[in-house]
């Protein structure tokens, strides 16, 4: 088995002469980038709000919140993200999925699906870790600041809620890195990604493993980044007193 | 809402796509013993006072932690075939990507399994091994005998988890165009022109499955919690 290294073909110009391959790559990288924050921007607001909706001592909305982890967490993503671009846009009514296939161009509706997706798929995790963090807090603090008068959203914003969220950074960022590769599934609807990109390299030049090997290395270099930086942020967050606390 | 459905593609497809679940199924169930066997072997690996073994095992499973499921698959689409191919002299024509598929699916999720089976091994208390080489056993007996048994009964809610996951996550195979269980309702529902009610319903299956088995592991859990 003989294989032609050459790594030369990143520099070469690709055929409609505007980059290089090397700018394919880059191009895929910045959006699986994009993609993921924006992602997670929609993840971590929807899954706070469930996340304390679950806690609640109402039984209709930790019931709607509970339904709605049960059915992000079991439909494969690959499914869930066909069903956003493929069943939604064609379902909306009041022809809110007319203007969706006809107002935006096929990039940006790729993009939005891919976003909006990959936000509610990675709400659901979050939302179980938030509620998991609500539910670490000792009782008393709840009653202590329904006790001094606060109202249940009072106690939320000022009592549990900012302990909540610095127990719960540490599992918060696997779901931070996890979106970052589960956005390679978005390749599938030919949003051009870091994935797609590769698969799109190999088509163009027949060089898979160059090709493979540029994508895994990016894929490694954003997993540590990331995970350098959310040290930083756990560092940072620790709460006295608890274990691996300051 | 202006959408007609039409479920009428489906009865007739069933036949077709028990035959993707059949697939689907058969990668879960290899995937999930090799992954299990092979996690077990790493997580003693790393977890062994020999310090290459544990570099090893720590490198694979840090490796196939950071790089995304669909660019493994890709990667073992790729190798597989002329590997396999280069050793047993196949005919080129052979289909071998559910043979990748499987194989890629078992290396992959056998590092996530290392890390569950790593955290029951860790959550015996040390006293048992000490008790057991007290009483004469030798480290792989102590292993074997003692210390494997407990982790495995905490372990098994989390294994079972990890199992309905790589169920959802076969899903994936669908970048090789093999017809999983997936891929065959996206076919008929491409050939129908149904591919909203298609799709659909596929997710209602794998949703019925998951959630009925993650209720039972639910269940479990709660009769296996160790007093």
């Amino acid at each position: 088995m003989s294989y032609n290294w050459n790594w030369g073909i990143f520099g070469n110009p690709v055929p409609t002469g505007d980059t290089t391959y090397l700018g394919w790559m880059l191009s895929g990288l910045q959006t699986t980038v994009l993609l993921s924050l924006s992602a997670w921007v929609i993840a971590l607001a929807l899954g706070s709000l469930m996340g304390v909706l679950r806690t609640v001592p109402h039984k209709g909305l930790s019931g709607i919140a509970a339904a709605y982890v049960e059915v992000f967490r079991n439909i494969p993503l690959l499914v869930q993200l066909f069903i956003w671009y493929f069943v939604l846009p064609e379902v909306l009514p009041f022809g809110l999925g007319e203007r969706f296939k006809q107002d935006l161009d096929p990039v940006t509706q790729q993009f939005v699906s891919a976003m909006v997706c990959l936000g509610f798929f990675t709400s659901a995790r979050v939302c179980e870790q938030v509620r998991s963090g609500i539910n670490a807090l000792p009782r008393g603090q709840k009653n202590a600041g329904l006790a001094l008068g606060f109202t249940l959203p009072q106690t939320y914003r000022y009592v549990l809620l900012p302990m909540a969220f610095r127990l719960v950074v540490p599992p918060l960022t696997s779901e931070f890195l996890n979106i970052f590769k589960n956005s390679a599934v978005c390749s599938t609807i030919g949003l051009l990604e870091l994935a797609a990109q590769g698969r799109q390299l190999v088509d163009y030049t027949a060089q898979p493993y160059e090709s493979f090997i540029a994508v895994t290395v990016l894929y490694l270099i954003i997993n540590i980044v990331v995970m350098l930086l959310m040290r930083v942020i756990e560092t940072r967050s620790r709460v006295p007193g608890y274990i691996g606390g300051k | 809402m202006n959408y007609e459905f039409d479920w009428s593609s489906i009865p007739g497809a069933l036949p077709f796509l028990w035959e993707g679940m059949k697939v689907s199924l058969e990668i879960t169930v290899i995937a999930v013993i090799f992954g299990i066997v092979w996690g077990t072997l790493l997580a003693m690996m790393r977890l062994s006072p020999v310090k290459p073994l544990a570099m090893f095992a720590a490198g694979y499973v840090n490796l196939f932690r950071a790089i995304p499921l669909v660019m493994v698959l890709l990667w073992f689409f790729l190798i597989v075939p002329q590997v396999l191919r280069g050793a047993f002299n196949l005919d080129p024509n052979t289909d071998v990507r559910l043979t990748s598929a499987m194989i890629g699916f078992a290396l992959f999720e056998s590092a996530y399994y290392s890390e569950i089976i790593r955290a029951g091994i860790q959550s015996v208390p040390k006293g048992q091994v000490s008790a057991a080489s007290a009483l004469g056993m030798s480290y792989a007996q102590a292993m074997r005998l003692v210390v494997l048994p407990q982790a495995f009964r905490n372990m098994v809610p989390l294994l079972l988890t990890q199992a309905i996951v790589l169920f959802q996550d076969t899903s994936l195979v669908y970048v090789s165009a093999l017809a999983d269980f997936f891929g065959a309702a996206y076919k008929v529902g491409d050939r129908d022109g149904r591919l909203v009610e298609l799709l659909l319903f596929a997710g209602a299956v794998y949703f019925v499955l998951c959630f009925s088995l993650s209720q039972v592991v639910r269940r479990l859990q709660k009769r296996m919690a160790m007093v």
